[in-house]
Protein backbone atom coordinates (compact mmCIF):
# COMPACT_ATOMS: atom_id res chain seq x y z
CA UNK A 1 0.00 0.00 0.00
CA UNK A 2 1.31 3.44 -0.92
CA UNK A 3 -0.29 6.79 -0.10
CA UNK A 4 0.92 9.61 -2.26
CA UNK A 5 0.17 13.34 -2.24
CA UNK A 6 1.01 15.29 -5.37
CA UNK A 7 1.39 19.11 -5.50
CA UNK A 8 -1.36 19.48 -2.93
CA UNK A 9 -2.69 22.97 -2.30
CA UNK A 10 -5.43 24.12 0.01
CA UNK A 11 -7.33 27.38 0.23
CA UNK A 12 -9.87 28.13 2.94
CA UNK A 13 -12.12 31.17 2.56
CA UNK A 14 -9.75 32.63 -0.01
CA UNK A 15 -6.77 32.28 2.34
CA UNK A 16 -4.04 30.05 1.04
CA UNK A 17 -2.93 27.58 3.70
CA UNK A 18 -0.29 25.61 1.83
CA UNK A 19 0.75 24.69 -1.68
CA UNK A 20 3.13 22.32 -3.37
CA UNK A 21 2.75 19.74 -0.60
CA UNK A 22 4.16 16.35 -1.54
CA UNK A 23 4.72 13.16 0.37
CA UNK A 24 4.78 9.45 -0.21
CA UNK A 25 4.10 6.95 2.55
CA UNK A 26 4.20 3.21 2.20
CA UNK A 27 2.77 0.66 4.60
CA UNK A 28 4.63 0.70 7.90
CA UNK A 29 5.59 4.36 7.68
CA UNK A 30 4.43 7.15 9.97
CA UNK A 31 4.41 10.88 9.35
CA UNK A 32 4.39 13.60 11.97
CA UNK A 33 2.80 16.84 10.80
CA UNK A 34 3.94 19.91 12.70
CA UNK A 35 3.41 23.61 12.27
CA UNK A 36 2.02 26.69 13.96
CA UNK A 37 -1.70 27.11 14.65
CA UNK A 38 -3.62 27.64 11.44
CA UNK A 39 -0.88 26.25 9.22
CA UNK A 40 -3.30 23.74 7.73
CA UNK A 41 -2.59 20.55 9.67
CA UNK A 42 -6.24 19.71 10.23
CA UNK A 43 -7.11 20.72 6.67
CA UNK A 44 -4.47 18.33 5.37
CA UNK A 45 -5.93 15.44 7.37
CA UNK A 46 -9.44 16.31 6.19
CA UNK A 47 -8.24 16.40 2.59
CA UNK A 48 -6.74 12.94 2.98
CA UNK A 49 -9.97 11.42 4.28
CA UNK A 50 -11.97 13.21 1.62
CA UNK A 51 -14.00 15.79 3.56
CA UNK A 52 -12.32 18.70 1.79
CA UNK A 53 -11.45 18.94 -1.88
CA UNK A 54 -7.89 20.22 -2.35
CA UNK A 55 -7.64 23.41 -4.40
CA UNK A 56 -5.14 21.67 -6.60
CA UNK A 57 -3.19 18.43 -6.62
CA UNK A 58 -4.47 15.09 -5.45
CA UNK A 59 -4.11 12.19 -3.09
CA UNK A 60 -3.58 8.80 -4.61
CA UNK A 61 -3.53 5.36 -3.17
CA UNK A 62 -1.56 2.63 -4.89
CA UNK A 63 -1.84 -1.10 -4.29
CA UNK A 64 -4.72 -0.67 -1.87
CA UNK A 65 -5.95 -3.87 -0.23
CA UNK A 66 -9.44 -3.36 -1.61
CA UNK A 67 -10.81 -1.08 -4.27
CA UNK A 68 -12.59 1.60 -2.29
CA UNK A 69 -12.23 5.30 -1.59
CA UNK A 70 -9.37 6.47 0.61
CA UNK A 71 -11.88 7.63 3.22
CA UNK A 72 -13.06 4.05 3.67
CA UNK A 73 -9.53 3.02 4.62
CA UNK A 74 -9.03 5.88 7.06
CA UNK A 75 -9.87 6.26 10.68
CA UNK A 76 -9.88 9.94 11.51
CA UNK A 77 -9.53 11.03 15.12
CA UNK A 78 -10.76 14.61 15.13
CA UNK A 79 -10.86 17.30 17.81
CA UNK A 80 -14.44 16.38 18.58
CA UNK A 81 -14.85 13.30 20.73
CA UNK A 82 -17.99 11.81 19.11
CA UNK A 83 -19.10 10.62 22.54
CA UNK A 84 -22.69 10.63 23.74
CA UNK A 85 -22.73 11.83 27.33
CA UNK A 86 -26.05 10.11 28.06
CA UNK A 87 -24.55 6.69 27.37
CA UNK A 88 -22.06 4.72 29.42
CA UNK A 89 -18.51 4.01 28.28
CA UNK A 90 -19.44 0.48 27.26
CA UNK A 91 -22.55 1.62 25.36
CA UNK A 92 -20.52 4.19 23.44
CA UNK A 93 -17.94 1.61 22.45
CA UNK A 94 -20.60 -0.98 21.63
CA UNK A 95 -22.38 1.41 19.30
CA UNK A 96 -19.26 2.21 17.30
CA UNK A 97 -18.26 -1.44 17.27
CA UNK A 98 -21.64 -2.27 15.74
CA UNK A 99 -21.53 0.69 13.39
CA UNK A 100 -18.13 -0.18 11.99
CA UNK A 101 -19.13 -3.81 11.90
CA UNK A 102 -17.82 -6.68 14.01
CA UNK A 103 -15.57 -4.61 16.26
CA UNK A 104 -14.35 -6.25 19.46
CA UNK A 105 -15.85 -4.31 22.38
CA UNK A 106 -13.52 -5.87 24.98
CA UNK A 107 -10.45 -5.05 22.89
CA UNK A 108 -11.71 -1.48 22.67
CA UNK A 109 -12.14 -1.27 26.43
CA UNK A 110 -8.71 -2.78 27.04
CA UNK A 111 -6.92 -0.51 24.57
CA UNK A 112 -6.64 2.26 27.15
CA UNK A 113 -7.63 0.36 30.30
CA UNK A 114 -11.17 1.70 30.31
CA UNK A 115 -12.49 -1.59 31.74
CA UNK A 116 -13.03 -0.25 35.28
CA UNK A 117 -14.98 2.71 33.85
CA UNK A 118 -17.17 0.59 31.54
CA UNK A 119 -20.39 1.20 33.48
CA UNK A 120 -19.65 4.90 34.03
CA UNK A 121 -21.71 7.60 32.42
CA UNK A 122 -19.47 9.36 29.90
CA UNK A 123 -20.84 12.71 31.02
CA UNK A 124 -18.80 12.26 34.20
CA UNK A 125 -15.50 11.48 32.48
CA UNK A 126 -12.56 13.86 32.55
CA UNK A 127 -11.16 15.38 29.37
CA UNK A 128 -8.30 12.87 29.22
CA UNK A 129 -10.62 9.92 29.85
CA UNK A 130 -12.87 11.07 27.00
CA UNK A 131 -9.82 11.29 24.78
CA UNK A 132 -8.93 7.71 25.72
CA UNK A 133 -12.45 6.61 24.81
CA UNK A 134 -12.13 8.38 21.46
CA UNK A 135 -8.76 6.78 20.78
CA UNK A 136 -10.00 3.35 21.81
CA UNK A 137 -12.04 3.36 18.59
CA UNK A 138 -8.75 2.85 16.74
CA UNK A 139 -8.80 -0.69 18.09
CA UNK A 140 -12.45 -1.22 17.09
CA UNK A 141 -12.03 -0.24 13.48
CA UNK A 142 -9.63 -2.19 11.41
CA UNK A 143 -8.51 0.60 9.12
CA UNK A 144 -5.15 0.78 7.36
CA UNK A 145 -4.63 4.54 7.62
CA UNK A 146 -4.80 6.34 10.95
CA UNK A 147 -5.26 10.09 10.81
CA UNK A 148 -4.69 11.55 14.25
CA UNK A 149 -5.39 15.20 14.94
CA UNK A 150 -3.72 16.20 18.21
CA UNK A 151 -4.20 12.70 19.63
CA UNK A 152 -2.29 13.33 22.86
CA UNK A 153 -4.34 16.30 24.09
CA UNK A 154 -5.20 15.75 27.74
CA UNK A 155 -3.55 12.34 27.96
CA UNK A 156 -1.31 11.49 30.91
CA UNK A 157 2.17 10.01 30.41
CA UNK A 158 0.98 6.40 30.71
CA UNK A 159 -1.79 6.89 28.16
CA UNK A 160 0.57 8.70 25.77
CA UNK A 161 2.93 5.78 26.04
CA UNK A 162 0.02 3.41 25.36
CA UNK A 163 -0.96 5.41 22.29
CA UNK A 164 2.59 5.25 20.92
CA UNK A 165 2.62 1.52 21.59
CA UNK A 166 -0.61 1.09 19.60
CA UNK A 167 0.87 3.16 16.79
CA UNK A 168 3.99 1.02 16.74
CA UNK A 169 1.88 -2.14 16.56
CA UNK A 170 -0.19 -0.66 13.76
CA UNK A 171 2.94 0.24 11.79
CA UNK A 172 4.41 -3.21 12.34
CA UNK A 173 1.23 -4.65 10.83
CA UNK A 174 1.82 -2.60 7.69
CA UNK A 175 -0.47 0.34 8.47
CA UNK A 176 0.10 4.03 7.89
CA UNK A 177 -0.09 6.69 10.61
CA UNK A 178 -0.33 10.42 9.98
CA UNK A 179 -0.40 12.45 13.16
CA UNK A 180 -0.67 16.20 13.59
CA UNK A 181 0.74 17.17 16.94
CA UNK A 182 2.41 19.98 18.82
CA UNK A 183 3.80 17.68 21.47
CA UNK A 184 6.55 15.28 20.58
CA UNK A 185 5.07 11.80 20.37
CA UNK A 186 7.32 8.91 21.14
CA UNK A 187 6.28 6.81 18.13
CA UNK A 188 8.73 5.80 15.38
CA UNK A 189 7.94 8.51 12.84
CA UNK A 190 9.80 8.05 9.58
CA UNK A 191 8.89 11.42 8.08
CA UNK A 192 8.27 14.84 9.59
CA UNK A 193 6.30 17.35 7.59
CA UNK A 194 6.74 20.93 8.73
CA UNK A 195 3.76 22.93 7.49
CA UNK A 196 5.50 26.21 8.35
CA UNK A 197 7.93 25.69 5.47
CA UNK A 198 5.08 25.26 3.01
CA UNK A 199 3.12 28.28 4.06
CA UNK A 200 5.99 30.62 4.96
CA UNK A 201 5.73 34.01 3.37
CA UNK A 202 2.17 33.48 2.21
CA UNK A 203 -0.99 35.09 3.45
CA UNK B 1 -24.80 -0.68 10.87
CA UNK B 2 -28.17 0.74 9.85
CA UNK B 3 -29.90 -0.88 12.80
CA UNK B 4 -27.05 0.16 15.14
CA UNK B 5 -27.89 3.82 14.52
CA UNK B 6 -31.62 3.24 14.96
CA UNK B 7 -31.13 1.28 18.19
CA UNK B 8 -28.74 3.83 19.66
CA UNK B 9 -30.89 6.85 18.76
CA UNK B 10 -34.07 5.35 20.19
CA UNK B 11 -32.08 4.43 23.30
CA UNK B 12 -30.82 8.03 23.56
CA UNK B 13 -34.29 9.49 23.12
CA UNK B 14 -35.74 7.16 25.75
CA UNK B 15 -32.98 8.13 28.17
CA UNK B 16 -32.88 11.84 27.48
CA UNK B 17 -36.56 12.46 26.82
CA UNK B 18 -37.81 14.81 24.14
CA UNK B 19 -39.43 12.10 22.05
CA UNK B 20 -43.08 11.41 21.46
CA UNK B 21 -44.18 12.68 24.88
CA UNK B 22 -43.12 16.23 24.19
CA UNK B 23 -44.66 16.32 20.71
CA UNK B 24 -47.91 14.87 22.05
CA UNK B 25 -48.03 17.48 24.77
CA UNK B 26 -47.57 20.14 22.12
CA UNK B 27 -50.39 18.80 19.96
CA UNK B 28 -52.67 18.55 22.96
CA UNK B 29 -51.92 22.16 23.90
CA UNK B 30 -52.59 23.44 20.38
CA UNK B 31 -55.87 21.56 20.17
CA UNK B 32 -57.10 22.65 23.58
CA UNK B 33 -56.12 26.26 22.86
CA UNK B 34 -58.00 26.24 19.57
CA UNK B 35 -61.14 24.72 21.03
CA UNK B 36 -61.10 27.35 23.77
CA UNK B 37 -60.37 30.11 21.28
CA UNK B 38 -63.17 29.19 18.89
CA UNK B 39 -65.77 28.81 21.60
CA UNK B 40 -68.50 26.25 22.17
CA UNK B 41 -69.80 26.14 18.60
CA UNK B 42 -70.06 22.37 18.04
CA UNK B 43 -70.94 22.64 14.36
CA UNK B 44 -68.01 24.90 13.58
CA UNK B 45 -65.51 22.83 15.62
CA UNK B 46 -66.58 19.62 13.97
CA UNK B 47 -66.21 21.28 10.58
CA UNK B 48 -62.66 22.56 11.06
CA UNK B 49 -61.41 19.66 13.21
CA UNK B 50 -59.58 17.66 10.48
CA UNK B 51 -57.73 20.78 9.30
CA UNK B 52 -56.69 21.70 12.83
CA UNK B 53 -55.49 18.16 13.49
CA UNK B 54 -53.31 18.22 10.38
CA UNK B 55 -51.80 21.60 11.19
CA UNK B 56 -51.07 20.46 14.75
CA UNK B 57 -49.34 17.38 13.32
CA UNK B 58 -47.20 19.42 10.90
CA UNK B 59 -46.11 21.84 13.61
CA UNK B 60 -45.21 19.18 16.14
CA UNK B 61 -43.24 17.14 13.60
CA UNK B 62 -41.20 20.26 12.84
CA UNK B 63 -40.65 20.83 16.55
CA UNK B 64 -38.20 17.95 16.70
CA UNK B 65 -36.65 18.48 13.23
CA UNK B 66 -33.95 20.71 14.63
CA UNK B 67 -32.62 17.87 16.78
CA UNK B 68 -32.35 15.18 14.10
CA UNK B 69 -28.70 15.82 13.23
CA UNK B 70 -27.68 18.58 15.66
CA UNK B 71 -26.13 16.55 18.49
CA UNK B 72 -24.34 14.12 16.17
CA UNK B 73 -22.98 16.97 14.08
CA UNK B 74 -21.68 18.94 17.04
CA UNK B 75 -19.88 16.07 18.76
CA UNK B 76 -18.32 14.81 15.53
CA UNK B 77 -20.29 11.54 15.38
CA UNK B 78 -21.87 12.44 12.06
CA UNK B 79 -18.47 13.02 10.48
CA UNK B 80 -17.24 9.69 11.73
CA UNK B 81 -20.37 8.02 10.36
CA UNK B 82 -19.51 9.64 7.02
CA UNK B 83 -16.29 7.61 7.00
CA UNK B 84 -18.02 4.37 7.95
CA UNK B 85 -18.96 1.61 5.56
CA UNK B 86 -22.53 2.89 5.40
CA UNK B 87 -23.27 5.57 2.76
CA UNK B 88 -24.28 8.88 4.35
CA UNK B 89 -27.62 8.60 2.54
CA UNK B 90 -28.45 5.51 4.59
CA UNK B 91 -27.28 7.20 7.77
CA UNK B 92 -29.82 9.94 6.98
CA UNK B 93 -32.48 7.33 6.28
CA UNK B 94 -31.78 5.68 9.65
CA UNK B 95 -32.18 9.07 11.32
CA UNK B 96 -35.44 9.60 9.45
CA UNK B 97 -36.71 6.21 10.60
CA UNK B 98 -35.94 7.15 14.21
CA UNK B 99 -37.67 10.52 13.84
CA UNK B 100 -40.69 8.84 12.28
CA UNK B 101 -40.88 6.13 14.96
CA UNK B 102 -40.44 8.50 17.89
CA UNK B 103 -42.30 11.54 16.68
CA UNK B 104 -44.45 11.33 13.56
CA UNK B 105 -45.88 7.84 14.00
CA UNK B 106 -47.02 8.13 17.64
CA UNK B 107 -48.60 11.46 16.75
CA UNK B 108 -50.42 10.04 13.73
CA UNK B 109 -51.77 7.26 15.92
CA UNK B 110 -52.97 9.45 18.76
CA UNK B 111 -53.93 12.71 17.09
CA UNK B 112 -57.23 11.41 15.70
CA UNK B 113 -58.19 10.39 19.25
CA UNK B 114 -57.47 13.91 20.42
CA UNK B 115 -60.09 14.95 17.89
CA UNK B 116 -62.66 14.31 20.63
CA UNK B 117 -61.68 17.75 21.95
CA UNK B 118 -62.75 19.25 18.64
CA UNK B 119 -65.99 17.30 18.28
CA UNK B 120 -64.48 15.34 15.38
CA UNK B 121 -66.95 13.08 13.61
CA UNK B 122 -66.10 9.57 14.98
CA UNK B 123 -66.50 8.10 11.48
CA UNK B 124 -63.38 10.05 10.48
CA UNK B 125 -61.07 8.51 13.11
CA UNK B 126 -59.95 5.68 10.85
CA UNK B 127 -59.43 7.65 7.63
CA UNK B 128 -57.75 10.54 9.42
CA UNK B 129 -55.42 8.14 11.21
CA UNK B 130 -54.51 6.25 8.04
CA UNK B 131 -53.96 9.44 6.06
CA UNK B 132 -51.76 10.79 8.84
CA UNK B 133 -49.65 7.63 8.97
CA UNK B 134 -49.13 7.77 5.20
CA UNK B 135 -48.43 11.50 5.23
CA UNK B 136 -46.15 11.41 8.25
CA UNK B 137 -43.51 9.42 6.34
CA UNK B 138 -43.04 12.37 4.01
CA UNK B 139 -43.17 14.81 6.91
CA UNK B 140 -40.30 13.04 8.72
CA UNK B 141 -38.15 12.76 5.62
CA UNK B 142 -38.60 16.41 4.70
CA UNK B 143 -37.88 17.36 8.30
CA UNK B 144 -34.53 15.60 7.81
CA UNK B 145 -33.74 17.89 4.89
CA UNK B 146 -34.64 20.88 7.03
CA UNK B 147 -32.57 19.53 9.90
CA UNK B 148 -29.59 19.08 7.57
CA UNK B 149 -29.84 22.61 6.18
CA UNK B 150 -29.84 24.20 9.63
CA UNK B 151 -27.43 21.81 11.36
CA UNK B 152 -24.71 24.46 11.54
CA UNK B 153 -26.97 27.22 12.82
CA UNK B 154 -27.23 27.92 16.54
CA UNK B 155 -30.94 28.64 16.47
CA UNK B 156 -32.19 26.65 13.53
CA UNK B 157 -35.70 25.85 14.77
CA UNK B 158 -37.43 28.89 13.36
CA UNK B 159 -35.54 28.74 10.07
CA UNK B 160 -36.65 25.14 9.58
CA UNK B 161 -40.30 26.14 10.02
CA UNK B 162 -40.01 28.86 7.41
CA UNK B 163 -38.12 26.59 5.01
CA UNK B 164 -40.07 23.38 5.36
CA UNK B 165 -43.66 24.38 6.20
CA UNK B 166 -44.34 25.67 2.67
CA UNK B 167 -43.12 22.30 1.33
CA UNK B 168 -45.69 20.60 3.56
CA UNK B 169 -48.57 22.28 1.70
CA UNK B 170 -49.16 19.37 -0.74
CA UNK B 171 -49.24 16.94 2.18
CA UNK B 172 -51.73 19.16 3.96
CA UNK B 173 -53.96 19.47 0.89
CA UNK B 174 -53.96 15.80 -0.04
CA UNK B 175 -54.00 14.70 3.59
CA UNK B 176 -57.09 16.73 4.32
CA UNK B 177 -58.73 15.54 1.16
CA UNK B 178 -57.90 11.93 2.05
CA UNK B 179 -59.23 12.38 5.59
CA UNK B 180 -62.60 13.87 4.70
CA UNK B 181 -62.92 12.65 1.13
CA UNK B 182 -64.00 9.23 2.29
CA UNK B 183 -67.28 10.79 3.41
CA UNK B 184 -67.95 11.61 -0.22
CA UNK B 185 -66.56 8.58 -2.03
CA UNK B 186 -67.27 6.03 0.68
CA UNK B 187 -63.89 4.51 -0.05
CA UNK B 188 -60.91 4.70 2.36
CA UNK B 189 -58.21 4.37 -0.26
CA UNK B 190 -59.25 7.22 -2.52
CA UNK B 191 -57.05 9.11 -4.98
CA UNK B 192 -55.78 11.56 -2.37
CA UNK B 193 -54.70 8.73 -0.11
CA UNK B 194 -52.81 7.13 -2.96
CA UNK B 195 -51.16 10.49 -3.65
CA UNK B 196 -49.96 10.59 -0.03
CA UNK B 197 -48.40 7.17 -0.49
CA UNK B 198 -46.80 8.33 -3.75
CA UNK B 199 -45.29 11.33 -1.93
CA UNK B 200 -44.00 9.03 0.80
CA UNK B 201 -42.30 6.68 -1.66
CA UNK B 202 -40.77 9.54 -3.63
CA UNK B 203 -39.39 11.18 -0.51
CA UNK B 204 -37.88 7.91 0.76
CA UNK B 205 -35.73 7.99 -2.37
CA UNK B 206 -35.09 11.71 -2.75
CA UNK B 207 -34.85 13.22 0.74
CA UNK B 208 -31.91 11.10 2.02
CA UNK B 209 -29.91 11.99 -1.09
CA UNK B 210 -30.62 15.70 -0.68
CA UNK B 211 -29.94 15.73 3.07
CA UNK B 212 -26.72 13.73 2.68
CA UNK B 213 -25.51 16.16 0.02
CA UNK B 214 -26.15 19.08 2.35
CA UNK B 215 -24.37 17.37 5.25
CA UNK B 216 -21.32 16.66 3.07
CA UNK B 217 -21.17 20.38 2.27
CA UNK B 218 -21.08 21.05 6.02
CA UNK B 219 -18.12 18.69 6.48
CA UNK B 220 -15.97 20.96 4.31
Amino acid sequence: MKLQAQTLACERDGRRLFHGLEFTLTGGEAMLVTGRNGAGKTSLLRIICGFIEPTCGRIRLHDSPEASSIGQLCHYVAHEDAIKSALTVRENITFWARFFGAGDVEAGLDAFDLGPLAACNTGLLSCGQKRKLTLSRLKLVNRAIWLLDEPATGLDATAQHRLCLHMTHHLAAGGIVIAASHTQLDAPFTVTLDMNDLSAGMT
Amino acid sequence: MFTAIIARDIHLILRQGGGAGMSLGFVLTVIVMISIGIGPDHEMLSHIAPGIMWIALLLSVLLSADRIFRADYEDGSLELMGLGGLPLELVVLAKAVVHWLTSALPLSLTTPLLGIFLNLDPSLFLTLGLAMIAGSVTLSLMACVGGAVTVGLRRGGLVISILILPLYVPILVFGLSASVGSMVTDHVFNTSFLMLIAFALASVVLCPVVAAGILRAYFR
